[in-house]
Order: structure tokens, then sequence, then C-alpha cells
């Protein structure tokens, strides 16, 4: 899923300080299962906000609502009803989300209130790591389910460098160096001639090297 | 002969090689370069110019390495895959050839994280796998890595690295198998202090028979003080300071022990000489250059090969 994280609240009030009403604008997906954006975290943005203008001496008005999917025009369209009064827009979705909204309504101001991270899984609770880079080319079947375009710090596709120490990465000792653990996850699979098999430069364009990715499914479109 | 490389020609040979490095100077201060050159140059056969070493901003390697080519003097061009994607790497390959420049080194690069700039993004377009193996393409068939004819294509002797020590050490082995397989000529070793470790290294580099397609360079590095072996042993990674070697530093006092450094990377070469495989050292004396020629000598690695 899309991770995110809230942003300070002094980035967050700078952004809306202007404004006396405000639509506040949460996201059911994955914004919701990291708690970063979904309805609780609405609700608590809302106070948090409502209380700093209230010790300004300033009532502003939220207004909280959460979309089911903030990427998907559809949804966003239940805005409507409310957009007119609306001074401006503070989106807790990811930058998809906020996006979309820009899109839709040009004439209100759009504010992000948290920042998107990465497409990362859970590791435990609380704790979300970057799995996946959306390289567009995925490589994860010849490296033994473990992707070193996301994982390696430098990722090398041939690795690992020199700077590896007891399986963890150069840049910290909390990181795992994803080579070691590609390493002995092919030798688990009796795979390890394949490491010697050279990778071959990477072609970056699905990447995205080639320009803003598209997906047109025909099959699909109306 | 695949190139003109000095340093090719001495290790086809059969003569042990000899090459040290020159970090460019934080300025513009070519000087500084030609300083530290001269203070080396009789004793080695090929110069390594670092690449933004340590991911720190520096004169530029291949700007360094020309003023060592102006000196009548052998710079190998390190090229770390850090800090440019392919299309500024080739384009600098063909300059700095095109400059007299013959022998070159592809590395993957500190990770900016470590440097002055850690708020920079690495570019690591291709990694040092696929450097080696660009180079190649460019010498053995004349083409681009996106496959495009080079109209008089440079001719580099290509170098790369090895760390014998970095985890996992049965994956070593391979890794260097690989880079052979890529094209690598010849190989610089990260230093070595476990003697031990390298020589069972070297066993199993000679039973896969890579000695016999790879000219591999023993990574040498005299150390000032006990201080900085215990750095090393550290903080620095992918690097092995035996206990032994660190206590052996701080068994003397602190005025003996450059010289009890020094006297360790002797013994060091003079051991490692021996072992099958071993086609020469690389002095990696850092900020110490002066040292060089001191440790050559008494090494009994000079006067060295005229070609």
């Amino acid at each position: 899923m899309i991770t995110a994280e809230q942003k300070p609240l002094n980035e967050i009030i700078a952004y809306i300080s202007p404004y006396d009403r405000i639509l506040l604008v949460g996201c059911n997906e994955c914004v919701t299962v990291c708690s970063a954006g979904g309805r609780k975290e609405v609700g608590l943005l809302a106070s948090a906000l409502n209380l700093h203008f209230l010790k300004q001496g300033r009532t502003i008005d939220i207004k909280e609502m959460t979309l089911e999917r903030q990427c998907d025009p559809e949804y966003v369209e239940e805005l409507v009803s409310e957009i007119d009064r609306a001074d401006a827009i503070l989106s807790m979705a990811c930058g998809c989300g906020v996006q979309t909204i820009a899109e839709r309504y040009k004439e209100k101001p759009v504010f992000p209130a948290v920042n998107t991270k990465f497409m990362g899984a859970s590791e435990s609770q609380g704790v979300w790591v970057e799995r996946c880079k959306g390289c567009g080319d995925c490589m994860l079947g010849i490296t033994g389910g473990i992707c070193p375009v996301a994982r390696c710090s430098k990722h090398l596709l041939n690795g690992p460098c020199g700077g590896t120490s007891n399986g963890m990465c150069e840049i910290s000792p909390d990181v795992e160096c994803a080579w070691c653990l590609i390493w002995e996850r092919l030798k688990a699979l009796g795979m390890e001639n394949r490491y010697e098999e050279i990778m071959e430069a990477k072609d970056w364009r699905p990447a995205g090297g080639g320009g803003p990715r598209k997906i047109i499914r025909e099959d699909l479109s109306l | 002969m695949k190139t003109e490389s000095k340093l090719e020609k001495v290790l086809t040979s059969g003569a042990l090689a000899v090459t040290s490095e020159v970090g460019p100077p934080r300025g513009a201060i070519p000087e500084k370069v030609r300083q530290k050159a001269t203070l080396i140059k009789d004793h080695v056969d090929a110069i390594n110019v670092t690449d933004n070493q340590t991911a720190m901003v520096r004169m530029s390697s291949w700007a360094a390495g020309v003023i060592i080519k102006q000196m009548g003097l052998d710079p190998i061009l390190q090229m770390v895959v850090r800090d440019r994607n392919r299309l500024a790497m080739q384009s600098d390959i063909i300059g700095a050839y095109s400059m007299g420049i013959n022998t070159m080194m592809c590395l993957s690069g500190d990770h900016v994280k470590f440097g002055d700039h850690p708020m920079a993004n690495g570019v690591f377009d291709l990694d040092s796998v696929q450097l080696v193996q660009t180079v190649k393409k460019m010498r053995d068939e004349g083409k681009f890595q996106g496959g495009a004819e080079i109209k008089t294509p440079p001719k580099m002797f290509i170098g790369a690295a090895a760390n014998p020590f970095a985890d996992p050490f049965e994956l070593r082995v391979m890794r260097l198998a690989k880079k052979v397989k890529a094209g690598a000529d010849f190989i610089q070793t990260q230093c070595i202090f476990n003697l031990d470790k390298f020589e069972k290294y070297m066993e199993m580099v000679c039973d896969r028979g890579l000695d016999q397609q790879v000219h591999l360079l023993a990574g040498i590095t005299p150390m000032k003080s006990a201080g900085m072996a215990r750095y090393m042993k550290n903080k620095v990674p992918g690097m092995d300071v035996p206990d032994e070697v660190i206590k052996r530093m701080a068994g003397v006092s602190k005025e003996e022990q450059p010289e009890e450094g020094i006297k360790i990377a002797i013994e060091s070469i003079q051991r490692l000489k021996e072992v099958k495989g071993v086609h020469g050292f690389h002095i990696m004396a850092i900020e110490w250059e002066e040292k060089v020629p001191q440790i050559v000598e008494k090494a009994g690695l000079f006067p060295r090969p005229v070609l």
C-alpha cells in the first residue's frame, strides 16, 4: 500500500490560516490502514486545529469528510455538495488523492496534510517498510522474492557492494543488506547459481525515466 | 594487448605491478595534484585518481587525471556510478581517453550519506558490474551502452574493486567472478589487514581459475596510529582489522606507531608477494603519500620496470 505520515501541525496551520472555512477530507484506503489520514485521523486533526485557532481567539469552520477513495473521481464527486461552503480543502490522502481533488475542483485551493512516503508493507504493529519502487518491470522472480531496487541503498542489480557488515547495509546498522537477504534466499531455494548471471543494465523507462506513466486498459475503458 | 595502458604492459610482462592513489583537492588547486603525484611518481606504475571519494565534492577525477597525464605519468581514472548516469559516464570516458587516459576503475562509490551532500540523490543508473560491461563494450565492440556505434572508440584497460572481507564471505569470490565475466582486466582489493583470511580468499580465487583471467592487486594501507586502526575496524564499512594488528600498533609508543604501521605494511607485502594469484599491490596511503616510496623500496618492489 501507499504509506503516509501527517505533516507537522505548524506547516498545516500555515497553509490554512488565511481561510475561515475548511473542508478536511480523509480517505478510506491506504492512509486509513497506515493511520495517517482515515476517518479517525481526520477527527483528531480537526480537533487539534480547532484548539490551535481557539487559543488565538479565532474560530474556523472545519467540515470533516472521509471518502471511500480519494484517488477516484467517482468518490471525489461526493464533495460537490460541500464545496461551495468551503474556502479551501485540506486533504489527508496521499498525493494521488490531493491531485484528484485539485483537478476536479479547480476554483478551490487544496493543501496536503500528509507527506506521502512510499509503497510499503507492514512489518509489525506500527512499523511500515519500503518494499517496492514501482519500477514497472518486476524482477522479484529472479531475485528470490526480495527487491534490490527498493531495498538496496544503491539499488545495485549485481550486489552486494563492499560496504556490507554482519548482513547490514553500510548506511545504517538498522538497515538489512538486500543482497545478503537475496543470497540467503537463493541458497535456501537451491538457486545459488542464479547469482552469477549478470543482470544487464536496467531500462528505467518503465520506472518513470520515460516520463509520467499511464496504464490504458482498452477492455475496461469507456 | 587490449590497450596502450602502462599497467597492462607491466602486468602482462609478469612483473608485480604497483599502483597508488591521489585524492584530488576540494578546490581549484591543480598544484596540489602535482605535489601528491610527484611524491609517488618514481615508485608506482600508475596512479589512481579518486572520484569524489567518501562522497565529498572534489576536483573531478578526469581533470585531476589529465593534470597527472600532463606530468608524463599514468593516471587510473576512478569512476563511481553514484554521481552520473550512463550518458555522463560514457562521455567522460571518451573525454578522458581523448586526453590520454587509458586505464580506469569501475566502482559503486560510497553512499552519499557519508559525504558533505547527504541530501543529494544517488544516481546508480548502472551498477559497477554494468559499468565494467559498458566500458568493455565501448572498447571491444565499438558501441555505446545503448547500442549505437562509436566513431573511434576509447580503449580502456578495465579495473574493478573487490572486497574479500565484506559479508557474506562465501559470496565474495562469486562477486569477483561476476566482475571478471563482465570484463574486468584487473582488480584492486580493499585494504588487507587480515592476511589469513585474504589467503583463504585467494585460494578460492585460484581454485576457480580466476587468477588466470584477471590480474589481482592486493590493497595495502599503512596505519598511522592505533587510533586509526581502531577507527577502521569499528567505523569503516566492510573493513576487517584483526585485534592482533590493533594490539601490535598499541604496543609501541605513540611516536613509534607511524613507523610500526609502515612496518606492518611492508611485512604484509612481503608475505602476499608469495601468494598465488597476487599480481601486484595497490598502496592506499591516505594523506600519507610521502611514505609510499619507502614502503615500495623496503618491500623489494623498487625500481619499477621500464617498459
